[in-house]
């Protein structure tokens, strides 16, 4: 075990501890824990500010080893506004701190990028009496590029198509770009802010649309955490069909992905196709809990919706038609050349930049890493089936897309078996309430990659501070890292590769 | 060459055929319009107000705001009078907000939508879309709209990249104070006489975001709304129903 582990507390995915037994540290060992531990190939999974007594912020950090399935806690006090800043000694953290800064306004020292991610009124500060007036949305100093031939060209909020917003900045010369900066927080709705003090009616919604493509990975997340905080056990049969309930929620997304870069290259059979195939799997969800997205199917303690034989069978009825078109719409793709000219080699990722940046899902096993919370945290239904990890070691745009290819046959081929093995038994058993005092973190791999909720409740066991990273917060910088060198026409393909989620970012 | 036009032999013709034909099943546990049965209610109880995330509950006498409703069902099996049942019926639809307040078993007639009153756009409809704090959903189901099992242009619906090019806009979330200006601007854009749809319970009222001090309660404080379609999200057959009410294909 390493020096800078080996003293800081550790526990599994998707349990929970006492806020007391958890490592306290100098802000100093702090920082020098977090550095060293990513530099021996640990993630940061979640880092973010915690208020305590008398205006004071606590900083938290949940490091994940995924080679050994532990995720790491450690925390440290601040007594003023300002700290040495992580990120000139840890890139991945640079995220990070420029939301711990926004929110808590708090200054890392030495931040190399500082400025809004999200373009709110920090946390804490009434909507009257503030300080300082609110920030305006997209009005920082975005990094500009001078001289001969350069210009900028910017686009959004509005984008072209049906799509969330988001400010994109592009420093050209001629077709290629130099720089991209992407400015988001249009879509923030102040979710994370209103969970505290929670749970409450409210709070299974605020799951299901933090991200509404991915309500299944969230409130997910979500149970699980709470599961933890008050020691409730899940059935059997609620494990597998949530497990299925994920796994849908995949394969749609990766098909609609598909057929979206196919369309972004001009490539008009396999867009049609995935894009109604997608819909196909979204009425598998719908099958099972009335709504395509699979709200009000998974709720703390179980799922809202149990099914019966013949739902089964529908399902795996269904499962073999996808199977089948699926393989057809996308076997075109990788076996036209026009198409795959203009994936190969386009949007390129390096290996060791990935892992500087800490990338997460398809965008990290893109880039040959293998990195799946499936497998390398598992909980739930994946503590009895393993499935496999795939890979692609390119980090283009092919690699990205042909790595969804792999993850939904394998999850088809684990909706099959799981579906077919169904246990019996209860679908749904009474939550208990949450513990007081008590810390628990939940990491669960969504289709975008690794989805992190963190909760510490307070003496009455409500929620004292909730915590909620999107994959998206991990990889948003990827994409403008991918552009550079790239012909800003690539721009469209090279986004549709990543398919990030804006809401989910602004929260 | 030849694995193309197989594929697309395989594929087969999948464009549904409504209107002309019945629409497409939905999941029988859909859950779309409720039924209110105002005279089983027991005034006493209130185990339904308790329960809704977003107060989309109204009682004495009992009733659905459907511009508030995330549709979760949760009201429903509470109820000890059975006085909230949610049924299958997709057309959920208004032009008036008022009109989404359901408080009868049936639905009223002549009170969907204002049918034909935008026939001017009976033929070709173009809409920009602005999702303004929208979760993705709302816009994932209208996007659905132009893919081949639905074939929205067969209505002469199409979206469009500039409100400039748009005959209205259809508007997605609750209405972020940071896409404000944005979605003014872009109203602004849009050439006269131009309508405006809210998709989604966000767009309506906030849905579950309703009151916080970062959003607008959706756009109708904002702009003038001729078709609200509720829902979370609504489904893509209730979307399509609204456009097609609102231009006069169906009534």
């Amino acid at each position: 075990m390493s020096v800078a582990t080996s003293n800081i507390f550790s526990m599994s995915n998707g349990q929970a501890a006492d806020i007391a037994n958890v490592t306290g540290m100098s802000l100093g060992d702090f920082r020098s824990s977090i550095i060293e531990a990513v530099k021996q190939g640990l993630r940061i999974s979640a880092l973010f500010g915690q208020p305590i007594e008398e205006g004071r912020l606590r900083l938290w950090a949940v490091l994940s080893h995924d080679a050994r399935s532990v995720v790491h806690l450690l925390h440290a006090d601040l007594d003023g506004d300002r700290y040495d800043s992580i990120t000139p000694d840890c890139p991945q953290a640079h995220w990070f701190e420029r939301e711990i800064f926004e929110q808590w306004k708090v200054k890392p020292c030495g931040h190399p990028w500082l400025k809004p991610i999200r373009f709110h009124a920090p946390y804490g500060q009434a909507s009257q009496g503030r300080a300082e007036p609110l920030p305006e949305i997209g009005v920082t100093d975005f990094f500009g590029i001078e001289g001969c031939e350069v210009h900028e060209v910017a686009v959004g909020p509005v984008h072209a198509g049906i799509i969330e917003p988001g400010h994109f900045r592009f420093q050209c010369h001629g077709e290629n770009v130099f720089h991209l900066e992407i400015s988001l927080g249009y879509q923030h709705r102040g979710v994370e802010r209103k969970l505290a003090g929670g749970p409450d009616r409210r709070t299974i919604h605020y799951m299901e649309t933090l991200s509404g493509d991915t309500s299944v990975g969230h409130s997910l997340a979500y149970s699980e955490l709470t599961e933890a905080l008050s020691a409730t056990s899940t059935p059997a049969k609620a494990q597998v069909l949530r497990g299925v309930a994920l796994e849908l929620e995949r394969i749609a997304n990766h098909t609609g992905d598909l057929g979206a870069l196919a369309g972004d290259v001009g490539y008009l059979p396999t867009l049609s196709y995935c894009g109604r195939i997608r819909g196909d799997v979204l009425n598998m969800s719908a099958l099972i809990c009335g709504n395509r997205f699979g709200r009000g199917l998974v709720r703390p303690g179980g799922i809202g919706f149990d099914i019966d034989g013949d739902r089964r069978d529908e399902l795996l009825r269904r499962l073999d038609l996808l199977e089948k078109d699926l393989s057809v719409a996308v076997g075109l793709l990788w076996n036209s050349s026009s198409v795959m000219a203009r994936f190969e080699g386009t949007g390129t990722i390096l290996r060791r930049d990935c892992l500087a940046m800490g990338l997460v899902g398809p965008a990290a096993r893109a880039c040959g890493v293998e990195q799946d919370i499936r497998r390398d945290m598992p909980h739930s239904i994946f503590q009895l089936y393993q499935i496999p990890v795939s890979t692609c070691p390119t980090g283009d745009v092919f690699a990205r897309g042909y790595v969804r290819w792999l993850e939904i046959q394998r999850s088809v081929a684990f909706l099959r078996e799981q579906l077919r093995g169904l246990p019996g038994g209860a679908a749904q058993l009474s939550p208990r309430p949450l513990q007081p005092g008590r810390i628990a973190v939940s990491l669960v791999e969504g289709w975008r990659g690794e989805i992190c909720h963190v909760a510490l409740t307070d003496s009455q066991g409500k929620f004292a501070r909730y915590k909620v990273v999107d994959p998206s917060f991990h990889n948003w910088f990827a994409l403008a890292y991918a552009l550079r060198g790239q012909q800003i026409s690539d721009f469209p393909l090279c986004n549709k590769s990543f398919n990030l989620s804006y809401c989910g970012h602004d929260l | 060459m030849l694995d193309i036009l197989w594929a697309r032999l395989q594929q087969k013709h999948r464009t549904i055929e409504f209107p002309d034909g019945p629409p497409p099943a939905l999941s029988d546990r859909y859950q779309g319009r409720p039924a209110v049965f105002a005279e089983k209610c027991d005034p006493a109880c209130s185990l339904c107000e308790q329960v809704c995330p977003t107060g989309a509950v109204l009682r004495n006498p009992l009733g659905i705001d459907l511009g508030k409703c995330l549709f979760c069902g949760a009201c429903a099996p509470l109820c000890p009078s059975r006085a909230i049942i949610f049924s299958n019926d997709y057309r959920v639809a208004e032009s008036s907000r008022e009109n989404l307040v359901v408080a009868a078993p049936e639905r009223p007639a002549g009170q969907i939508v204002a049918a034909g009153a935008k026939r001017l756009f009976a033929k070709s409809l173009k809409l920009r879309q602005v999702s303004a704090g929208g979760c993705n959903a709302c816009e994932a189901d209208t996007n659905v709209l132009g893919t081949v099992g639905w074939d929205l242009g067969r209505f002469g619906i199409q979206f469009v990249a500039s409100p400039r090019h748009a005959d209205g806009l259809l508007i997605t979330g609750p209405v972020s104070e940071n896409m404000r200006l944005a979605l003014l601007k872009t109203y602004r854009a849009v050439p006269e006489p131009k309508v405006v749809i809210l998709v989604g319970s966000c767009a309506i009222s906030g849905g579950p975001f309703i009151d916080h001090e970062e959003v607008h309660n959706g756009a109708g404080g904002l702009l003038p709304v001729d078709l609200h379609i509720p829902g979370c999200p609504p489904s893509p057959l209730a979307i399509l129903d609204g456009l097609l009410r609102l231009t006069g294909r169906i009534s």
